[in-house]
């Protein structure tokens, strides 16, 4: 047996971005397929543009379209790419600066060894095949065929003269400006459980509600703690509590939210189990939710103990017991 | 100003660490620690604060928990940064300027191998432009490594040379997760990875927890006969991007530099989770070739997130303590390449 | 050694909206900043160091958003700290700026709190499913809807002042330019007639999920003698407690009570009904006014605050008008709903709020708390400087 249980999780969401004008400017470019870079105060053309001015803060204005071809000025190898790169298979990041601009942008470089990307390497964008708006419309950088090595064409200050506009792009852009982004963030996580919280989901897989005892102030704990978060100590000496107990507090949940697993309306309550100093929170059903009480008294009821896993949720709710409720004292210090 | 000492330093570092990402469970001794080189029990702490990351755990609130370790009936006064250890007690130094409080006890934790760490982190980077192609941690260091050999500001070998002697000082560390140096020419022998990184030039991925407590005045002698006088404490951040920084500096480490005094200093435990990065720090800061570096093994040999900045500077004020030495800074490190960073000049006599 | 004097001489907001969709995250900030230096008669340039608070980095997708942010934040080249202490961050966040301050560390310091809560969904970002924990709540509402039903219960209180405090704070919003929620027609009538969401809590008497940000410029004496109104700090607390312990009050937490004594002690109040002049207390469910009320001191405990509450004394135009900003209830950009009480505060005792400006408020509080009410952070600011 393993200390304690895990299992996989991912923590995923599709990200709205809205991007400001700057922003916005930048990403309709790269739908139109402009790559456009912002002359900041000092004179110098960055890409992507900054939002606001490094040295006045004020809001950047002036826009310079620049080259789809650059210089790359320092790269690196990846020889495992991770989940959401450009590619699935080993490739470069590199820092290029395009042709008219003053600083380099980074970006994926295809190549197929490292042996094959130099500083000082002339690349020029691929275009991804359909373009919608974001940093991902540029695919990558590739190598310009013949070229490698070989000094950029516009050396000096003419590099950071304008490109020509271009204009067909501009009045595109003009009618429907990018001002949002969607941003997919997935991330896979191994999510473990304390020894503590093991134990509980471990005594849940054969039917028992397990607790434990804080040393320091005897209170029971359900599920059992790392540490008593009054006295800090962890809690140690096993206490099987009763399968009923009392509701101490609830309410009755009527919306809908993304993710919620259970129909509404329902009952959720804090139920104080018979030997437990801390309530938990469950489900109340077998009862209509209007009639469910502070102080009535209720039971576990288990799911089938084929669907048993390491969860509260083998419980698959409590119902009344039908007992005379809790008289208020009794439960009045666990609100 | 007052006079702020580092008096209490405790750690746990490990490759995997198989508990629960709020990291009570290794909360726990740690205090325990502190409260044993202290004296002092949770009710002797004027004030919390510690460090950590929700993206880091794969969840929100993931700090709520981490105040069961400290036991807090009654309530305590207290905060969290989403930072560094070494920002934690950056909060806890202002709190005792304030004389508002006197004592204070910060901690940070992370479970880095929770997720891909290196994937995880480029959620730091620009959310519109960057983000959304997963550029890696590893790679980032790759591409400022080569900015400075193309520029000559440094070269394989002397990046072989940090990472030989941080494996050769880790032996002495018993929480380093890799150790064990052999030389420069065997280093570099071994393969390139993320070229122009080797295995060896990158941390490795590390779990962990650390505590530091800080006292001010009397209190502090009361603790050590020695304590780790803060005779500096400074920290500055740079623009994040990586196109219109010079990789090959950090100007945001220079300007800590600047706001504190290094002069004399014998010993600087330095945050560098990769090996060119302790050679761009060691210029910023303007050390002396004969300024100790990373005695620990440093951040090349274990460098838990949230806590390994942290940790340097438990490492320098413990050998303030010992006597080893009369002046160390610590540094510590947050976001790519090095772009903000925090310095803490300690003394043992002041 | 005491704390150095400091001072609120700016405060800047954005118009609060369910979705900002004409800013990025910087710009949202920038919003609230360019306003609070105004306001201050600084630029970024004079600022000294930066201090960004957010509640969870889940709700944007992005992993400490302060590092990106440096450069538009103006931060860059200065020390930047980012704090984190769920809801009650934006509160805290105004303290630790405020301790830069009052620790004689920077003269001049610029804080920014936000929230785009647009870019994710708040329910999913709170609730995010864990593997072995059983999801039963439905987000905010959803936890703290039972310690509500509790306190109705041990205060014996009449349902309908939930209603009351609602239809208060949406009509105080009417006379706040950057109120989220802005409808004319709400009534304690039309509240109770909206949906029963989380019973005992209804749609109505629920905060909204907005897009915004707040700034506060907090500076030294010497600075501060450049104002024509600074709202000095009197007193500031923060303290915290488990979200879960046995025989814990969670509808009367003690770390609110602790924090309340301490801060009328540090600020020199014995009696603050009589001695607060207007109250931004973080209401972002209708009930918890009369529960802070009385966790507050400014009630009995078990029915002194409802009995405030429907009284009419939170009014305006009352004997302690609580959230004449319309609060939480109607503006709720997360991470910045905390600086947003801190800031409104200032904004009164420095007799510059406005259309819901109380007439000579010369003392006033602001409050934030978060987590499972657990974390909290409060704030006194007066008119005059302190005499201690």
């Amino acid at each position: 047996m393993t200390r304690t249980l895990s299992a996989p999780v991912t923590v995923a969401f599709d990200y709205t971005r809205s991007t400001g004008p700057v922003l916005g400017r930048f990403f309709t470019g790269l739908r139109d397929g402009q790559i456009v870079g912002g002359r900041t105060s000092d004179g110098r053309v960055v890409v992507p543009p900054p939002e606001f001015d490094p040295v006045t803060h004020e809001p950047l204005t002036e826009f310079v379209d620049v080259a789809a071809t650059g210089t790359v000025t320092s790269w690196s190898w990846v020889p495992e790419p991770v989940k959401g790169q450009p590619f699935d298979r080993p490739f470069a990041w590199a820092l290029v600066t395009l042709d008219g601009a003053d600083t380099p942008m980074l970006h994926a470089l295809d190549a197929s060894s490292p042996d094959q990307v130099s500083t000082g390497m002339r690349v020029r964008v691929r275009w991804a095949e359909e373009r919608v708006g974001a940093i991902t419309d540029l695919a990558c950088f590739e190598p310009v065929a013949g070229l490698d090595g070989v000094e950029p064409s516009e050396p000096g200050p003419d590099r950071a003269r304008p490109q020509p506009r271009n204009e067909a792009a501009t009045e595109q852009s003009r009618s429907a400006d990018v001002s949002g982004v969607i941003t997919p963030v997935s991330l896979d996580y191994i999510y473990a459980a304390s020894p503590e919280e093991s134990a509980f989901y471990r005594g849940l897989n054969q039917g028992r509600i397990l607790g434990q005892r804080c040393p320091t102030c005897q209170k029971v704990y359900v599920p059992p703690r790392s540490a008593c978060p009054a006295d800090g100590t962890p809690t140690a000496e096993e206490v099987e509590v009763s399968q009923t107990g009392t509701i101490t507090t609830f309410c009755i949940v009527n919306v809908p939210f993304l993710g919620q697993k259970i129909t509404p309306p329902y009952v959720s309550a804090y139920v104080l189990l018979d030997g437990a100093d801390i309530a938990v929170l469950h489900l109340i059903l077998g009862v209509p939710a209007a009639e469910v009480r502070m102080g009535m008294r209720v039971k576990a009821v288990w799911k089938p103990e084929a669907e048993w896993t390491y969860s509260l949720e083998n419980i698959d709710h409590f119902e009344p017991t039908g007992e005379p409720d809790a008289d208020y004292d009794t439960y009045r210090d666990h609100l | 100003m007052r006079d702020v000492a580092v008096v209490g330093f405790a750690q746990r570092q490990m490759a995997e660490f198989d508990g629960s990402p709020t990291c009570v469970e290794l909360l726990v001794p740690l205090f325990a620690e502190c409260y044993e080189q202290t004296g002092w029990t949770r009710r002797d702490i004027g004030f919390w604060c510690s460090g950590s990351s929700d993206y880091l755990a794969g969840r929100s609130f993931s700090f709520v928990q981490a105040v069961d370790a400290i036991g807090v009936i009654p309530p305590v006064n207290e905060s969290h940064v989403e930072m560094d250890l070494a920002w934690a007690m950056y909060e806890a130094w202002l709190k005792i300027q304030t004389g508002e409080v006197d004592t204070a006890l910060v901690y940070a934790f992370g479970k880095a191998s929770a997720g891909v760490l290196r994937r995880t982190l480029a959620l730091q980077l620009d959310p519109y432009t960057m983000t959304p192609l997963w550029p890696d941690t590893v790679s980032l260091a790759g591409v400022q490594a080569r900015a400075g050999i193309d520029a000559g500001a440094w070269d394989e070998r002397a990046m072989a040379e940090v990472a030989n002697r941080s494996l050769t000082d880790a032996e002495k560390n018993e929480y380093s997760i890799r150790k064990g140096g052999s030389s420069v020419e065997e280093l570099l022998s071994r393969p390139v990875y993320a070229d122009p990184l080797r295995k060896h030039d990158c941390s490795p991925v590390t779990d962990g927890a650390a505590a530091i407590v800080l006292a001010a005045g009397d209190q502090a002698r009361e603790v050590r006969d020695r304590p780790a006088w803060i005779s500096g404490l400074a920290h500055s951040v740079d623009p994040i991007s990586m196109g219109t920084r010079d990789l090959t500096r950090a100007p945001s480490a220079a300007r800590a530099a600047a706001a504190v005094d290094l002069g004399g200093v014998e010993l600087a435990e330095l945050h560098a989770p990769f090996s060119h990065q302790e050679l761009i720090l060691r210029r910023e800061l303007g050390l002396a070739e004969d300024v100790r570096i990373n005695p620990s093994g440093g951040a090349l040999t274990s460098n838990p997130m949230f806590s390994g900045g942290g940790i340097r500077i438990g490492e320098a004020a413990s050998r303030i303590w010992s006597g080893e030495v009369s002046k160390a800074v610590g540094h510590a490190t947050s976001g790519p390449a090095l772009q903000q960073n925090l310095l803490c000049v300690l003394e043992g006599n002041i | 050694m005491a704390k150095q004097p400091a001072a609120v001489v700016g405060v800047g907001q954005t118009h609060h909206r369910a979705k900002r969709e004409d800013v990025s995250m910087a710009g949202l900030c920038r919003e609230a900043i360019d306003r609070a230096l105004l306001d201050a008669n600084l630029t970024l340039d004079d600022i000294d160091a930066i201090v960004v608070g957010k509640a969870p980095d889940l709700f944007e997708g992005v992993m400490m958003p302060e590092l990106f942010l440096a450069e538009s934040l103006g931060a860059a080249g200065k020390p930047l700290l980012r704090v984190h202490t769920a809801g009650s961050v934006g509160g805290s966040t105004a303290i630790v700026a405020s301790s830069l301050v009052q620790a004689g560390v920077h003269k001049r310091v610029l804080t920014v709190a936000y929230e785009k809560q647009s870019e994710s969904n708040a329910m999913w970002a709170l609730s995010v499913p864990l593997p072995f924990n059983m999801p039963v709540h439905a987000g905010a509402g959803g936890y703290f809807a039972p310690h509500v039903r509790s306190y109705i219960r041990r205060s014996e209180a009449p349902t309908h002042v939930g209603a009351i405090v609602a239809a208060k704070d949406r009509r105080n919003a009417l006379k706040n330019p950057y109120a989220h929620l802005r409808n004319p027609d709400t009534t304690v009538e039309s509240v109770l007639a909206s949906q029963m969401l989380w019973d005992p809590i209804r749609y109505d008497e629920t905060c909204p999920s907005s897009d915004g940000a707040c700034a506060l410029v907090i500076v030294d004496e010497d600075t501060a003698r450049a104002s024509a109104n600074p709202a000095w700090i009197h007193g500031t607390v923060m303290r915290s407690e488990a979200t879960t312990a046995a025989e814990r009050d969670q509808v009367n937490p003690q770390a609110s009570r602790d924090a309340a004594a301490a801060l009328w002690k540090q600020a020199g109040i014995t009696n603050p009904i009589e001695e607060i002049d207007a109250a931004e207390i973080y209401v972002p469910f209708s009930w918890f006014e009369p529960m802070w009320l009385e966790s507050l001191g400014f009630a009995e405990a078990n029915g002194g605050g409802w009995r405030l509450s429907e009284s009419g004394a939170t009014a305006m135009d009352g004997k302690i008008p609580v959230n004449c900003s319309g609060g939480v209830l109607s503006s709720n950009p997360i991470g910045a709903s905390g600086m947003l009480r801190f800031g409104e505060a200032a904004l009164q005792v420095r007799g510059a709020a406005g259309e819901h400006q109380v007439d000579g408020a010369r003392r006033a509080l602001g409050h934030a708390y978060g987590g499972g009410s657990q974390f909290f952070a409060m704030w006194v600011v007066g008119s005059e400087k302190p005499a201690n």
